[in-house]
């Protein structure tokens, strides 16, 4: 067993980039889709019907597809309609979009549970509405959503994980290669795991610092 | 009567088969403290919200200082930028605060003025400091709201709501979520706006301040706006038997130990 783990440690390099890879993509993806769940959030409480149902429509269809479905349509199914994206972008895409419509949920369901006066307070002293959602609404949003929103992105790491069946040369695509190369599967795979483990620890570590944040306002 | 700063011509609101503000006109001059009163669901809080058109009235009109308020010269229902802009001249003070929870006491004063009227950052904090110190508040400066005490949170509302430098202020019943203690502390900032000549609309269960510091009271029940008059004829010689009944009614209040 200990010489499996040697033979895992002389493919360090491999599995090196394969974790730097999940990393950047992770790092990316919650970065990009946080945002795009930011400007979707207004958009699901839009009061105009059209607006908000097109928007209902989105994020409820993509919480309703499997994650490794939805990558298999961007990467395999668009190029039959002649778009085609090479592998690395359309994980990232499927990762963002996928889970823009979960942020947006979540920071809906923050929404609807804060106090209606601090926002109507906004309006009476002129804020406009981007100016209002940007300002007076989102931020206490970001601060009491924080925990479930770090759960979500410990998602997009995991999620990050199916990106190896369109051959993404992340963690799992690197510790699937050792194993095959070496036929040490119990040793390359829980090293993958203490790396995931790892990723997850940093994120971890930035909701407690929101919610340090969050509770010097409460 | 002074320079007319606001006149609330004839508005009406109805909510659903509701009326809940019928044909209610009056008029407020430069320096005037305005107080409203009336019983519980009378509308009180619906006419202050239609003057700075956080609900839209059904009928009549509203003016600040001679120009209309959400209806343009064209006669349309006015966007969000000219309304944003007549709402900077109107200073509104909440129940329940209302502060901005993630900001500190001192940004809260700081961002409307800054994100909204776009005045120079630090001449609007000097401003900022000096109604905190006005308050009484300046050692809070750095402090988040929820760790105020409700008093605390109602001077910063109006501090907050000073800081636009308003034509105008609106209360609506700004002691009656403090604990009876908190109520004083309060009063006292507000006796002193008066003093100084801002002008209000107060909406209020405050009897003895409305009294005391009110230039007029208007009485509303059901929506109508029934009497209108000096504090002194108002409280000492009531014209119809609606007042009379809501006066004894505090007076009942007042005498059983209640406030
Ligand atoms: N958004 C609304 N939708 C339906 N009805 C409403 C709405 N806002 C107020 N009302 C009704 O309008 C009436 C007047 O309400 P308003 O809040 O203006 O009274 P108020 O005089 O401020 O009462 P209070 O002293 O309890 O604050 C009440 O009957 C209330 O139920
Ligand atoms: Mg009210």
């Amino acid at each position: 067993m200990i010489h499996d783990f040697g033979i895992v440690w002389s493919e360090r390099a491999l599995l090196l980039s394969g974790f730097a890879n999940t990393a950047i993509l992770s790092a990316l993806s919650a970065v990009v889709a946080l945002l795009l769940g930011c400007i979707l959030t207004p958009a699901l409480m839009s009061k105009h019907q059209a607006v908000s149902g097109a928007a209902r429509v989105f994020v409820d269809g993509m919480r309703c597809v499997p994650f490794l479905l939805l990558a298999y349509i961007v990467y395999y199914g668009l190029p039959s309609l002649g778009i085609r994206f090479d592998n690395w972008t359309s994980g990232l895409a499927a990762l963002i979009i996928y889970n823009a419509a979960y942020m947006a949920e979540i920071l809906r369901g923050a929404w609807v549970v804060q106090p209606r006066e601090p926002i109507e307070a906004g309006v009476a002293f002129g804020f406009s509405e981007i100016k209002l959602f940007r300002r007076i609404i989102l931020p206490p949003l970001l601060l009491s959503a924080g925990p479930v929103l770090g759960n979500q992105m410990i998602q997009i790491v995991k999620d990050s994980a199916f990106l190896t069946i369109i051959a993404i040369p992340e963690l799992t695509h690197a510790a699937s290669s050792i194993q095959s190369r070496h036929y040490v599967p119990f040793a390359a795979f829980i090293t993958a795991v203490f790396l995931y483990w790892g990723l997850c620890l940093v994120i971890e570590a930035g909701v407690s610092s929101v919610g340090r944040v969050a509770e010097a306002r409460r | 009567m002074a320079q007319l700063v606001l006149d609330v011509a004839g508005i009406s609101k109805r909510y659903g088969d509701v009326e809940v503000l019928r044909d209610v006109s009056f008029q407020v001059g430069k320096g005037e403290t305005v107080c409203v009163l009336g019983p519980s669901g009378s509308g009180k809080s619906t006419l202050l919200r239609c003057i700075n058109w956080l609900e839209r009235p059904d009928a009549g009109q509203i003016y600040l200082n001679g120009a209309q308020v959400g209806i343009t010269g064209g006669g349309l229902v006015m966007g969000d930028r000219d309304l944003s802009r007549i709402r900077t001249r109107i200073g509104m003070v909440f129940q329940h605060f209302a502060l901005w929870p993630h900001l500190t006491v001192l940004q809260n004063l700081m961002e409307a003025p800054v994100q909204v009227q776009k005045r120079d950052k630090a001449e609007v904090r000097d401003e900022a400091l000096a109604l905190l110190a006005k308050v009484g508040l300046s050692e809070k400066r750095d402090s988040f709201p929820a760790k105020l005490s409700g008093g605390q949170k109602q001077r910063v509302g109006i501090a907050r709501a000073l800081a636009m430098r308003p034509d105008l202020l609106l209360f609506d019943e700004p002691t009656s979520a403090l604990d009876p203690e908190l109520v004083g502390e309060v009063l006292v900032v507000m006796r002193d706006l008066a003093r100084d000549g801002m002008t209000m609309v107060i909406v209020t269960h405050e009897m003895g301040f409305a009294r005391e510091a009110a230039t007029r009271v208007l009485f509303l029940d059901h929506g109508r706006a029934v009497e209108t008059g000096s504090p002194e004829r108002f409280f000492s010689n009531p014209e119809t038997e609606r007042a009379r009944q809501f006066l004894q009614r505090y007076a009942g209040d007042a005498a059983g130990g209640r406030r």
